[in-house]
């Protein structure tokens, strides 16, 4: 178990390291680094500020040791455009990514599980044809054409929602369920295929055999044991919400970390663009290493392979 | 997908797989119909994409009031002619879709093949890059690169290619860890093959069904891509007509209504994307059986 967690833990540090050097490598070897880490239009001290800070004229390997020392001490450097420390900023945007991301997957959940059961227990039939179209509607409309088109229905049609902005619940509605409505369809699939695995196996056959009646069954033996790897999926998916937001952000000026992104790419601050790559990428090996523990410590077959 | 009767009159030759009444007709309805317009662009487009008259700007579909037949699908803030940049966008996502897909593919066969049959640390260190490319969020990712190396179509295949090579990897060398324990590549090493040869002659020709496959379901995830780069203005530079450019130009005109400018192009971008994926599902349980559960 333990030599197990200390191997995980390994790969995931070996991760963050090649994640930080393919960062770097690529900012240094595709163009002028100085160009891209001072403002545009700087002066000259500004820019020889910035060299001397980097060691821009060292070698590549003392300049890992610089960028490398900042990262470990959380300095992520200064956005050119709010005269303030990336992660400052980032922490800022992140509860309200956080906001958007939990009620997006609350939506995807609730949609996608109850759905992905039906599609089982109706196998083949009408429901399954149904969610089996739900399931390809979803991965084919990108999350930015479903929000401008609930823009162009409930704002300027109907007039029910607002447009833009952050503020209460009604804000909230159309970028969750915008962002929300790929992973539901991510949800539904894994639910039902989950749980055509449950529904064939031995203790459903024993639970029919004692004379459960047929929603007994779904309710309390196969739908809690199907759940298991739509519940973990959920959890990664979490992560991946707040980093793949960016285009649901920028659609309804929602000022999350996304936003935050994109205002990096227009503004031309590139030390924000670099964090939130940085820090999204590190959140997911995280995460991923967390899932790998829990899993280990759940199932010990996980464990013992090679 | 149209079931065959007799079993016994299906040949067993390969050949059989690309029976003309086999495919499956919207996606190829829909795919061939894309190409024939982004082929022929410069004959169907009425009007020159990137140019426009101020004094027509913002005309609705013709069946709309205001509207007139010399621009269909109507214009948008420029006076562009949306019709003809819907036909030039049509070119604009297939290339960029089928070379990025194409570049993808070739990094991450070679990559998978590689790292598969010679095993060892060439085989940790390819793995232990995927997995943290795959870590990455790809999106974000592209966004980044693309700051970096500025926008334009070429720079977005790279990109593209950049980003999404490790899902080729990861299935390629699944497949070459088992294909070098068979009977073909042993004999192959006993006449004395090199290592090379190996690769390109005997586990390339066999990897190459899955690697098409994993193409095809690719090709929607990469047009979704592209577009959203556009749409957010670090993809292909604005005059050209891409479709999430249009949309991301029809934003402006949102709020008070003129819907066609998001509508009409997002439109298209879900016809296509939504071809590719039935296509790729269909490829997925024709050519590759193995690979039915991905």
């Amino acid at each position: 178990m333990k030599h197990y967690i200390a191997r995980r833990a390994g790969y995931s540090l070996l991760s963050l390291i090649l994640l930080s050097l393919t960062i770097f490598l690529f900012i240094r070897l595709t163009g002028d680094p100085t160009a891209l880490l001072t403002e545009p239009g700087a002066s000259e001290e500004d820019i020889a500020a910035i060299q001397a800070k980097f060691g821009l004229d060292q070698p590549l390997w003392i300049q890992y040791g610089v960028f490398m020392g900042s990262l470990l001490r959380g300095d992520l450097g200064d956005s050119f455009y709010y005269q303030t420390p990336v992660l400052d900023l980032y922490l800022s945007r992140l509860p309200n990514s956080l906001i958007l991301a939990v009620s997006a997957m609350a939506f995807s959940l609730l949609l996608g599980i109850p759905s992905g059961i039906l599609a089982a227990v109706k196998v083949g039939k009408f429901w399954d044809n149904a969610g089996k179209l739900f399931a390809l509607l979803g991965l084919s409309l990108p999350s930015f054409l479903v929000g401008l088109l609930m823009i162009l229905l409930f704002s300027v049609y109907l007039e029910w929602l607002p447009s833009s902005g952050s503020g209460g619940i009604l804000h909230l509605l159309m970028p969750a369920f915008a962002l929300g409505w790929y992973f539901a369809a991510a949800h539904m699939r894994l639910t039902r295929s989950s749980m055509l695995e449950v529904m064939g196996s031995e203790y459903i056959k024993l639970a029919r055999l004692k004379g459960l009646s047929e929603t007994g069954v779904i309710a309390k033996h196969a739908f809690k044991n199907a759940l298991i790897p739509v519940v973990t999926l959920a959890g990664i998916n979490l992560i991946n919400m707040i980093n793949v937001a960016v285009v649901v952000e920028t659609v309804f000026a929602w000022p999350g970390i996304g936003r935050l992104l994109y205002e990096g790419v227009s503004f031309r601050d590139f030390p924000v663009v670099q964090g939130v790559v940085l820090i999204g990428g590190a959140m997911i090996v995280v995460v991923n290493l967390l899932v790998d523990i829990i899993y280990a410590i759940i199932d010990p077959r996980i464990r013992l392979e090679k | 997908m149209s079931a065959t009767t007799d079993p016994a009159a299906v040949p067993t030759t390969p050949t059989r797989y690309f029976r003309l009444r086999d495919l499956p007709i919207i996606p190829t309805t829909i795919l061939v119909t894309v190409v024939f317009v982004a082929v022929f662009a410069d004959f169907l487009a009425p009007h020159d994409p990137q140019v426009g008259s101020l004094t027509s700007r913002f005309l609705p579909p013709f069946w709309q009031a205001g509207g007139v037949m010399t621009h269909p699908f109507g214009t948008d803030h420029l006076g562009r002619d949306v019709l003809s940049r819907l036909i030039f966008g049509a070119r604009v996502s297939l290339v960029v879709g089928f070379t990025a897909v194409l570049v993808a593919g070739a990094i991450g066969t070679t990559m998978g093949i590689i790292s598969g049959y010679l095993g060892g640390w060439v085989d940790q260190v390819v793995m232990r890059l995927t997995d943290t490319w795959l870590a990455l969020p790809a999106l974000a990712f592209a966004i980044f690169l693309a700051a970096i190396v500025g926008p334009s179509e070429m720079n977005i295949v790279i990109i593209l290619g950049a980003v999404y090579w490790t899902r080729y990897a990861r299935v390629v060398r699944g497949e070459v860890l088992s294909l070098k324990e068979r009977e073909f590549v042993r004999l192959a090493i006993v006449a004395g093959c090199s290592k090379w040869t190996i690769m390109r002659r005997h586990i390339l020709p066999n990897v190459i069904n899955s690697a098409i496959v994993l193409a095809t379901l690719m090709l929607g995830i990469v047009i979704v891509t592209e577009a959203s780069l556009s749409f957010l203005g670090v993809g292909v530079p604005p005059p050209k007509p891409a479709w999430g450019v249009m949309l991301s130009d029809g934003k402006q005109g949102l709020m008070v209504g003129y819907w066609w400018l998001t509508v009409m192009p997002g439109f298209c971008i879900m016809l296509l994307v939504l071809a590719s994926n039935l296509m790729g599902d269909w490829l997925r349980v024709k050519l590759d059986p193995q690979l039915r559960q991905l």
